[in-house]
């Protein structure tokens, strides 16, 4: 317990009116990587905007500890700071900051340091590289008139170079192609090289898990972790579906 | 007591705000007179068709109404206004020259750097007068005049200066172009002689010091025949709680397929009631493109006019306006369409925070002669509370069914969403808000040059400064 670097009890949250998820609890340690499943509506993404701290998501009951902290206290930009990231399902377009401007600016709120330039740019371009990205998106304002897959990949260049000790991937694959899931997988991958760094990839497709190493399935359905296992858990839900779940919820 | 008259939010304005009594300036009384005038134009020294122009255009000011249609403009109590002050100083070609408070002033604004940086020339006037005139030696060698309209209606221009005047914004257009007419005193004469490509920007500088005073300064430019020209204008003054007057009056001649980029960024405190006529003539195949930032001031009155006289020719016009706690901003612009296949295009973004009040006025005139012709106006307007007000008030006239106008507006929030995002990326709401809004201002923003583009979006942050909450 006390070795966790995130710690989820009984985690009630409403959006709304509407109580969306009803009582969740799972630990992550570090290094880990955790899968969360579940058909549309479950709650999957509900859970990743809880714990980034979105205010339109509202915890009405539960705990979540991240590296010993009370996260519920602290604002959105707090948690960033301590080291949480979320690649968002749809990442908003903001014009006049370049996406390279902007993740410097992000890395230094992070670390409180000045960044250099040159030294920045450098693993900039290796980690555009990994992910296939033209380095003009550098200079270009964030996510604006990018296609789906860019913004996608634009959130997976930020978590290579934020590199924080915990990321949630809100439903990365979607919308992407099967090049695009297998590119944005490799920038993944070498995320995951970071010993420490804990991830948790919400999802409803096994597509782009096939090369990540994977510590724990979760099953969301209505609300409710209705069942965790190990990684085998992702195949058996890619064979069978969520039927066999849905009763239980 | 003393507070309740400020309209000034508590912001740490201290980059523009700082001030220097001025005990040796020399100003003129208070309110308007012909005796006033006639001073002032002895002062100045002006030829007699000058002296003749002031006191004709006082007439013309007495007899018309006050402006009755806009924001509201009763604190402007001219009895109240001293319309000249003299810094005590000549103009100078060195800063060294220039006295050490207002050689500071100018400092602290960052104009000399900058024109050691990256202008061709500069004008600095501290209230009534230029204190500061220079031009690059490669710039005045392909026959560039930059200078002081006083000492060039004394010399080879004087003639060319007569003839162009007040003629495209005459006094008896309404009662402060009359005012301006009467007690102009500074800004500048610029003239691009044909063919001529001015590489790097040009820039004027006014600043308004002494408290209580009006600033009328006056800018003429002529861009001849397949000249090219990007004049820049930067405005600012420190907080009074009593008000200020800046009655300024702009006209620019674009000659013949001439291209002339006039940019502002207008920085007034909020003591400002900022009352500008700007007007653009434009010949065949020439074109204007108006870049305008509107900051501070208390009450702005401010529609930058083009006139399409000839076949082909073009206006873009693109500007952002900011109206915080206290502030009633009336912009906008007019674009009039005289001739056959000529083109406007407007863009405008509004923001309102704290109460503020941001009006877009447009108005397009698309006369008979103008066949084949083009407008497209688009405003957007950004309201960052409740109590902020944005209005927005487009006209257009076509007299031609052979024309093609469009009109797009559209009025929005920040959304929750895009602060979220960027607060997940560690940025402060603060921040996350003011990188917002900066982008909202990114079409101005894009088209200044880096260092105004900088100090744009400082004074956007500064603005944003305590507006959680």
């Amino acid at each position: 317990m006390s070795d966790s670097l995130l710690s989820i009890k009984d985690l009630r949250v409403r959006v709304e009116e509407k109580e969306i998820l009803h009582g969740i609890s799972f630990d992550i340690k570090p290094g880990e990587t955790h899968v969360v499943m579940g058909p549309n509506g479950a709650g999957k993404s509900t859970l990743g905007n809880a714990i980034m701290g979105n205010p339109s998501y509202e915890v009405t009951g539960g705990e979540i500890f991240f590296d010993g902290r009370n996260l519920l206290d602290m604002a959105v930009n707090e948690r960033a700071k301590s080291g949480i990231y979320m690649s968002f399902q749809n990442p908003l377009e903001v014009p006049g900051v370049t996406l390279g401007n902007f993740i410097k600016t992000a890395l230094e709120q992070r670390t409180g340091e000045h960044v250099r330039i040159w030294d920045f740019r450098k693993k900039m371009l290796q980690a555009m590289s990994v992910l296939q990205m033209d380095p003009s998106y550098a200079e270009r304002d964030l996510n604006v008139g990018f296609s789906g897959g860019e913004k996608k990949k634009a959130e997976i260049l930020q978590l290579m170079l934020l590199s924080p000790s915990l990321a949630i991937l809100d439903e990365t694959d979607s919308g992407l192609d099967v090049d695009a899931v297998r590119t944005v997988s490799e920038g993944i991958r070498a995320f995951q090289k970071n010993q420490d760094s804990a991830l948790i990839i919400i999802t409803h497709n096994a597509a782009i898990l096939n090369s990540l190493h994977v510590d724990a399935t979760h099953i969301l359905v209505g609300g409710k972790l209705v069942r965790s296992g190990d990684a085998s858990l992702v195949d058996e839900i890619s064979e069978h579906g969520f039927t066999a779940y849905e009763t239980l919820s | 007591m003393t507070e309740e008259k400020t309209y000034v939010e508590d912001i740490d304005r201290s980059l523009y705000d700082f001030r220097y009594e001025d005990k040796d300036a020399w100003k003129v009384d208070e309110g308007l007179s012909a005796d006033i005038i006639k001073t002032i134009s002895r002062e100045k020294n002006d030829p007699e068709w000058m002296r003749e122009f002031r006191l004709r255009s006082l007439e013309i000011y007495n007899r018309t109404p006050m402006v009755d249609w806009g924001p509201d403009i009763e604190g402007l109590d001219m009895k109240n206004i001293v319309t000249y002050v003299r810094p005590n100083t000549k103009m100078t070609a060195d800063w060294e020259d220039v006295p050490e408070t207002i050689r500071d002033t100018f400092e602290k604004l960052g104009i000399p750097q900058a024109e050691r940086e990256s202008l061709a020339g500069v004008g600095a006037q501290y209230d009534s007068e230029l204190v500061y005139h220079n031009v690059k030696k490669e710039v005045a060698e392909q026959g560039v005049v930059y200078t002081d309209l006083e000492s060039a209606m004394h010399g080879p221009y004087a003639e060319m200066i007569r003839s162009h005047f007040m003629k495209l914004v005459p006094p008896t257009d309404h009662k402060f172009a009359a005012l301006h007419g009467a007690v102009w005193s500074g800004g500048s004469f610029v003239y691009v002689p044909p063919g001529v490509s001015v590489e790097i920007p040009l820039q004027s500088y006014f600043r308004l010091n002494a408290p209580g005073a009006g600033q009328f300064e006056h800018t003429l430019i002529i861009v001849d025949k397949g000249a090219y020209l990007h004049f820049i204008e930067g405005c600012s003054a420190p907080k009074y709680n009593i008000a200020n007057l800046h009655a300024g009056c702009v006209e620019l001649y674009v000659g013949e397929d001439a291209v002339l980029r006039y940019s502002t960024i207008e920085n007034w405190s909020k003591n400002m009631y900022n009352l500008n006529t700007k007007r653009a003539k434009v010949e065949k195949g020439g074109k204007v493109e108006w870049i305008s930032g509107s900051f501070g001031s208390h009450v702005s009155y401010l529609y930058p006019m083009s006139v399409l006289d000839g076949e082909g020719s073009r206006s873009e016009f693109t500007s952002v306006t900011f109206a915080g706690k206290g502030q009633n901003l009336d912009t906008g612009c007019k674009v009039v369409h005289n001739a056959p296949g000529t083109t406007s295009y407007v863009n405008t973004r509004s923001i309102s925070k704290s109460g503020g009040i941001s009006t877009f006025r447009s108005s397009v005139v698309i006369g008979n002669k103008a066949k084949n012709s083009k407008s497209a106006v688009s405003c957007q307007s950004l309201m960052l509370d409740d109590i902020s007000r944005s209005d927005t008030i487009p006209a257009m006239d076509v007299r031609t069914d052979q024309a093609d106008v469009g009109h797009e507006a559209r009025i929005g929030r920040i959304s929750d969403d895009a602060v979220f995002y960027l607060m997940s990326r560690g940025l402060s709401e603060e921040d996350a808000r003011a990188l917002i809004v900066s982008g909202f201002a990114d079409n101005v923003g894009k088209e200044l040059p880096l260092e105004y583009a900088v100090e744009m979006n400082n004074l956007i942050r500064l603005e944003m400064k305590g507006s959680i909450g």
